[in-house]
């Protein structure tokens, strides 16, 4: 007798649901929502990465310009701004930029004999602050005024700022896009799980009065998304892997700053390569729920 | 002798209209032969499905193996279900697996060792003279075939109570005597059989059998067996070719 044993799965039992087709639809589903989730999740984390990155660079960076027509002015002007700001508590570094390099940096507008032409250029200072508070900023901005009337300061949180702010926007965009494709599957695995019941309702009402539990009538199912929705993820998982790949390599050639900061750490990539796992997970929980609810319906 | 089952002014209706089933009451004993008759349409099958809980009934008592089945959680009706064999009329053999597999079912919702199975599998389809027949689909199969590939996976979890809905209803008159061979074997084993039928013929192949009796959803004069219809012995005769 067999009454009272314990319910174990097997192999021949799970092979109560044939494979109908259409069965492995499911697989090209999950591939393609991984692979959307996993680019939207890999441009996401590599976005809040150079706004962190941007952040870092902007907080308490401030640029002093000298604008003086008369170049001896102008130096004696910026050597005067320089000894105020190395006074400064709140500066943690000031740093002429070379007559050299903002030639070059004007190069592309004004060509090579803007100097020549006699074009007033300003002299500038690179500023680090201990700080990236506003008072800080108040300080520096008021000391410097004090030792030249020419002295322009720019805070560089305040023309970045808009580009952090884009980045940190589509940051919070592609998690919301991953939390959209996320709620998507499980619809779809739902919808899929009830529609496989309904397909197989004959299988299952033989199953349900042979003695087998709503457990494990969800368990066919469960193998049967996991299967399915394994090669799903496999498939998309490394159809986006080469994908990032490529687009990783196309932005490293890129030389940019701003892009430069979108990079994947290991801790990006452990969450990237989980994905796949939990779209599997998700898959097996949603159908096990769909299954358990059809099936409470059922004497 | 035990009360196996227990009915008591048991009434079923679907939705709203006239009672299936209406005030029907009677008690099977364990390890007895019960043979259930009534024309098309007179409840047999309705009566059948509360005997193997795919169905509660609008009213009345139904007690199944020392339990009121009416007010059973639905949690505890799988473990009841186990110590029921069904042989349903149109088989319902899953399709997609084979002679043995579906035989093994039970078996394997049971939760039973593989090794067993195998065993137990084994030795059913000899006794169903389907030995050389065990990796075949049912599509292949005759329907006398797929009737006692039917009636094996009811009765290899050795179930306390057979319900059999017309199990010769589908097939020859030669064939339905080997079917009623096994069944009746089963309950020399002692397993209480109810098997719904048409075929007077049958009734009176099984001595000593009890008889159960529908009209129009009543239970009529269920113990000694009634006379059959001079009309529906006529019609069985004919059908049998006897």
């Amino acid at each position: 007798m067999t009454r009272g044993a314990k319910v174990r799965e097997t192999g021949a039992e799970a092979r109560a649901l044939d494979d109908g087709g259409g069965a492995h639809v499911m697989s090209w589903v999950i591939a393609i929502m991984l692979f959307l989730t996993l680019l939207a999740g890999a441009a996401g984390l590599a976005t809040a990465r150079a706004a962190g990155a941007l952040d870092r660079q902007m907080a308490g960076r401030l640029t002093v310009q000298i604008v003086e027509g008369e170049a001896q002015r102008r130096d004696a002007a910026a050597a005067q701004v320089l000894a105020v700001l190395r006074t400064q508590s709140d500066v943690a570094r000031a740093t002429p930029v070379a007559q050299a390099d903002l030639a070059r940096m004007l190069q592309p507008w004004l060509g090579d004999d803007a100097e020549a032409a006699g074009l007033p250029v300003p002299a500038l200072i690179d500023v680090d602050l201990t700080s990236d508070d506003s008072a800080a900023i108040a300080r520096v901005r008021s000391a410097v005024t004090r030792a030249s009337p020419a002295a322009r300061v720019d805070a560089h949180a305040t023309w970045l700022g808009p580009v952090g702010r884009l980045l940190d926007t589509a940051a919070w965009l592609a998690g919301a896009i991953i939390l959209l494709m996320l709620a998507a599957t499980t619809a779809v695995v739902m919808l899929a799980a009830r529609a496989g019941l309904e397909a197989h309702r004959g299988t299952i009402e033989v199953i349900h009065m042979l003695g087998a539990t709503d457990r494990q009538v969800a368990r066919l199912f469960q193998r049967r998304i996991a299967l399915d929705a394994g090669i799903g993820a496999v498939a998309g998982g490394v159809l986006a892997g080469g994908a990032i790949l490529l687009i990783a390599g196309q932005v490293g050639a890129l030389d940019s700053e701003l892009l430069g900061g979108m990079r994947l750490g290991p801790v990006d990539m452990g969450a990237l390569v989980a994905l796949p796992f939990g779209f599997v997970l998700l898959a097996v929980v949603a159908a096990r729920l769909a299954v358990l609810r059809q099936m409470r319906r059922m004497l | 002798m035990a009360n196996i089952v227990q009915f008591e002014n048991v009434g079923l209706r679907y939705g709203v209209g006239e009672e299936t089933l209406c005030d029907v009451s009677f008690t099977l004993r364990s390890g007895q032969f019960y043979f259930l008759t009534g024309a098309s349409g007179a409840g047999k099958t309705s009566l059948l499905r509360l005997l193997y809980l795919s169905q509660r009934p609008s009213r009345g008592i139904i007690r199944l193996f020392g339990e009121d089945a009416v007010i059973l959680p639905r949690g505890r009706l799988p473990g009841f279900r186990r110590r029921i064999g069904v042989v349903f009329q149109d088989f319902r053999l899953i399709p997609h697996l084979s002679a043995a597999d579906n035989i093994a079912l039970p078996l394997r919702v049971a939760g039973m060792a593989e090794s067993e199975i195998a065993r137990a599998v084994r030795e059913m389809l000899n006794w169903i003279g389907l030995a050389e027949r065990a990796g075949a689909r049912p599509a292949t199969l005759s329907g006398g075939e797929q009737q006692r590939v039917a009636i094996a996976r009811a009765v290899i979890a050795r179930p306390e109570l057979l319900v059999a809905d017309e199990p010769t209803g589908n097939v020859d008159p030669a064939m339905a005597e080997r079917l009623l061979h096994l069944f009746q074997s089963l309950h020399r084993l002692g397993t209480t059989v109810v098997m719904a039928t048409h075929d007077w013929h049958l009734i009176e192949r099984v001595p000593g059998a009890h008889h159960l009796h529908l009209e129009h959803g009543r239970l009529v004069d269920p113990d000694p067996p009634m006379p059959p219809p001079a009309e529906a012995r006529a019609s069985t005769i004919v059908r049998s070719g006897l």
